[in-house]
């Protein structure tokens, strides 16, 4: 996808106990994350884009044209965004189908975006529509609210932790409209989480922050193969790749999904044929070998080559950055391994992936 | 026992308290909207002057309203120069000092209503395209709505009993001031108890009903502070 | 020995106090229209007795609605002689003490000078706006405007230019700010504004109305008797009886050749 810096955000804004301190430059296409844990100004900066906040310097320029610079602000409700906030927010005056009708009458039918009864449908609403906002579960609400913010057809939609308010199973309703949002709309998105599997599953760019600074910026996949990356991820270390079906093994219920560099078997998980998935290998769910082994348990069994060591959390550990053709993966091991296989960039082992998660 | 010169008190003080009701929610409810959204510095004294009538005795209100509504007051000026005379003694005048006697009573109902909306609704709004306008109506009003009737039904009841500042300004001009407060006051000097008593019964029947409304529509909604 | 040192003090300090013993409280219920006479007539009466009078201003009607009612005075001073009348029916006021300590008469005036002619010839022309008179349910006065009125046949047309003050001092005040430009007071009213300040009036002639006898009589419920009777008597010796004249009363005790 292009990488073309077509949101440029440098933004400085202070209060008394907090401090926001960034200069991004975001592609105006798929769906950019903004991750960190709470008070790392995150939120801020969505509600800056969005023109909620009015920082004291900022230079905010979307596709070229200037939301804020200088003295120049462009209030939040010329600025053509769509937003959804962490709780959903719905006018509790109106029944859904107002919510929805609010958005839509306040629309402009010559900009591209999702009628009425693609909206619905896409959110899987349709037989909400009569009912208050009191009356709705929160998953419901929330989907309610996605619609709503897409009817208004924003060029850019800018969600706060949508699924943070929610319970698991709520969150298991409405993360594949997320998804199917993403495939289907081709809409850039801004989305804030603390959530590694969010991020996994939704972030094509990530951008990660801490104390109102962004610490690293860039691709999903480049970063996720970063030794160093910035904030712990723990058991969630690893990289997500863009792969799709290739093949499905009825027998075994298995899949083949092939990526840029090799492939893999996984788990069936009903996908199509040739449908595009992402596959999440964690890293300590890889083991190095240095010869090729047919002779275990684990199915995939990878040529890979080393490209950084670095070191882990707890000191008897290392983390492998592995390279395969142009994909990357990050194994963990031990320190006494690495010295044992003598590790060293360059050397070509054998990737044994014991699992793979189909996103 | 009700003659003819009551029908028209009565009619008087309903017509006073219903035009005084409208104009007040003209001006108090922008009023109300700004005061609830500001942060400039001129809020708390603009706030404060405005609730000079909950505490200011009526008397001295009705007393500074006819200085200045008359011939030698700047009010009185501007409206001999707008060749409409002066205004006490008049419906029109006395409608100006029922919505300054009864603002507060309308604006701090309202006032709360729009406070405790909370910024989102209306970053919602601005988010979904409305405009400061299209907020403050389509989105604004709505959600604030019980809180505004509140304060309609509170500025009415409040003007049907008004009596100082009609005291000082009405003249008891039958038709035009000699409302229902004034005529019992008069029934009362002339020991006509008989008639006072008519008057004054019906104005309690009234009163309490009008509170037993508001409260009756309270009970569905948020709870309301009156502030007295 | 010691007793006898002790009733030569209590001799001595006995004659040292006026007879009469303490300084009272008189408190007296006046007619409004009576308010300038009063300021002028009080310190004297203090002088000459002791005393303090503390009086309390208001229209004829609603002063005696109070007092039926109980209200804590000593002496009251109407603007006509049958509400005392009515009060000492009803066991109120004591009958034998009421006297008339004024002859009211009225005038119809305004604040601004050469507005109102000496002959009334304004109010006939009934070119104002408005007019201001007393409540004549319970001031006197207002009463006798509207007879006045009545006899010179201007009532129907005059009748819905009238504002009505609550008291003779309300209608004096409506007619002081200039918010209506005439009105029908006490003559006493306008003798007790400062000879500059006077305004224009005309003297109604006394045959235009019932006659504005202003009667005083001591009530029933004094709580000091014997100072109250000294201000009735006050008010009909020849030094108060002189101020009263001053101010354009009649009193019965001599005809005024007021102009």
């Amino acid at each position: 996808m292009a990488n073309d810096p077509s949101i440029q955000a440098r933004v400085l804004l202070e209060y008394p106990d907090f401090r926001l301190d960034v200069d991004l430059a975001l592609p105006a296409a798929g769906v950019t994350v903004l991750f960190g844990h709470s008070g790392s100004g995150k939120t801020t900066l969505l509600r800056c884009l969005a023109g909620l906040e009015r920082p004291r310097t900022a230079r905010i320029v979307f596709r070229g044209a200037p939301w804020q610079a200088g003295p120049h602000f462009v209030p939040a409700h010329r600025r053509p965004i769509g937003y959804v906030f962490q709780e959903a927010s719905l006018f509790p005056h109106l029944s859904a189908r107002g919510n929805l009708e609010f958005a839509r009458r306040r629309a402009d039918p010559r900009d591209a975006g999702v009628d009425f009864a693609q909206a619905v449908e896409l959110l899987g609403i349709g037989h909400l529509l009569q009912r208050r906002p009191a009356e709705l579960s929160g998953g419901e609400r929330q989907r309610v609210a996605i619609a709503r913010a897409l009817l208004i057809r924003p060029q850019l939609l800018l969600m706060d932790e949508p699924l943070a308010s929610l319970d698991l199973p709520r969150k298991r309703e409405v993360l594949p409209c997320l998804e199917r949002l993403k495939a289907e709309l081709g809409l850039p998105i801004v989305y804030v989480s603390h959530s590694p599997d969010e991020v996994a599953r939704l972030a094509d760019h990530l951008v990660v922050l801490e104390q109102g600074r962004a610490l690293a910026a860039g691709p999903l996949a480049e970063l996720l193969s970063r030794l160093d990356f910035p904030v712990h991820l723990g058991e969630d270390a690893g990289v997500v790749l863009e792969a799709s079906v290739s093949e499905r093994d009825a027998r075994w219920h298995l899949a083949k999904v092939v990526f840029p560099g090799g492939e893999l078997w996984v788990r069936d998980g009903g996908q199509a044929l040739g449908e595009r998935v992402r596959v999440r290998v964690l890293a300590r769910d890889i083991s190095l070998a240095l010869g090729h082994h047919d002779d275990s348990s684990i199915l995939n069994s990878l040529p890979v080559t080393v490209e950084a060591i670095g070191a882990d959390q707890h000191p008897g550990l290392a983390l492998v950055r592995l390279a395969l053709g142009e994909s990357r993966l990050v194994a963990r091991v031990t320190q006494r391994s690495a010295t044992h296989l003598a590790l060293e960039p360059g050397k070509r082992v054998w990737a044994q992936i014991k699992s793979a998660a189909l996103l | 026992m009700i003659t003819a010169l009551h029908w028209q008190a009565i009619w008087l003080t309903l017509k006073l308290a219903a035009v005084t009701t409208a104009v007040l929610m003209l001006v108090a409810t922008p009023l109300a909207w700004w005061l609830a959204r500001t942060r400039s510095r001129l809020k708390q004294p603009l706030a404060a002057l405005f609730a000079l009538p909950l505490v200011l005795p009526p008397t001295v209100l009705g007393f500074y309203l006819l200085l200045l509504m008359g011939p030698h007051g700047p009010v009185g000026a501007f409206t001999q120069w707008l060749g409409i005379g002066t205004l006490p003694f008049t419906f029109t005048g006395l409608v100006i000092a029922s919505v300054i006697y009864s603002l507060p009573f309308a604006l701090q109902p309202a006032q709360t209503a729009f406070e405790s909306l909370g910024p989102r609704p209306l970053e919602v709004a601005a988010t979904l395209r409305a405009g400061p306008w299209d907020r403050a109506v389509h989105v604004a009003l709505p959600l604030a709505r019980n809180g505004l009737l509140s304060a309609a039904v509170l500025a009415f009841a409040h003007t049907i009993g008004e009596f100082g500042v009609v005291l000082m300004i009405g003249g008891n001009i039958p038709g035009a001031t000699q409302v229902l407060s004034v005529t019992v006051f008069n029934h009362v000097e002339a020991m006509e108890y008989v008639e006072a008593h008519w008057l004054a019964g019906g104005m309690v029947a009234f009163s309490f009903t009008a509170l037993l409304g508001l409260y009756a529509l309270n009970r569905r909604a948020a709870p309301l502070s009156l502030v007295n | 020995m010691k007793r006898h040192l002790l009733g030569a003090l209590l001799l001595a300090a006995a004659s040292v106090l006026p007879a009469g013993a303490s300084a009272d409280a008189v408190n007296a219920a006046v007619a409004a229209n009576f308010g300038g006479a009063i300021k002028r007539l009080a310190p004297l009466f203090a002088q000459k007795t002791g005393h303090t009078l503390v009086p309390s201003f208001g229209a004829t009607g609603a002063l005696y609605a109070q007092i039926r009612n109980g209200a804590p005075f000593d002496v009251f001073l109407s603007a006509d002689d049958t509400t005392p009348r009515k009060l000492a029916d009803g066991g109120g006021a004591l009958a034998d003490t009421q006297f008339v300590y004024a002859r009211g008469r009225l005038a119809l005036w305004s604040a601004t000078p050469g507005s109102v002619d000496d002959k009334g010839e304004v109010l006939r022309r009934a070119a104002f706006t408005r007019l201001a008179i007393a409540n004549p349910k319970t001031a006197p006065y207002g009463q006798a405007a509207i007879e006045t009125l009545g006899a010179l046949g201007l009532l129907e047309r005059v009748q819905p230019l009238l504002v009505t003050g609550e008291s003779i001092a309300q209608a004096q005040q409506f007619v002081a700010s200039g918010n209506v430009p005439l009105g029908f007071i006490a003559l006493g009213q306008v003798m007790a504004l400062a000879p500059g300040e006077r305004g224009s009036w005309w003297l109604v002639p006394a045959e235009l109305h019932r006659p504005i006898d202003q009667a005083a009589v001591l009530l029933a419920g004094a709580k000091s008797p014997a100072a109250a009777r000294a201000f009735l008597a006050f008010l009909q010796s020849p030094e108060a009886q002189e101020i009263i004249r001053g101010l354009g009363y009649d009193t019965p005790t001599s005809e005024a050749t007021t102009p």
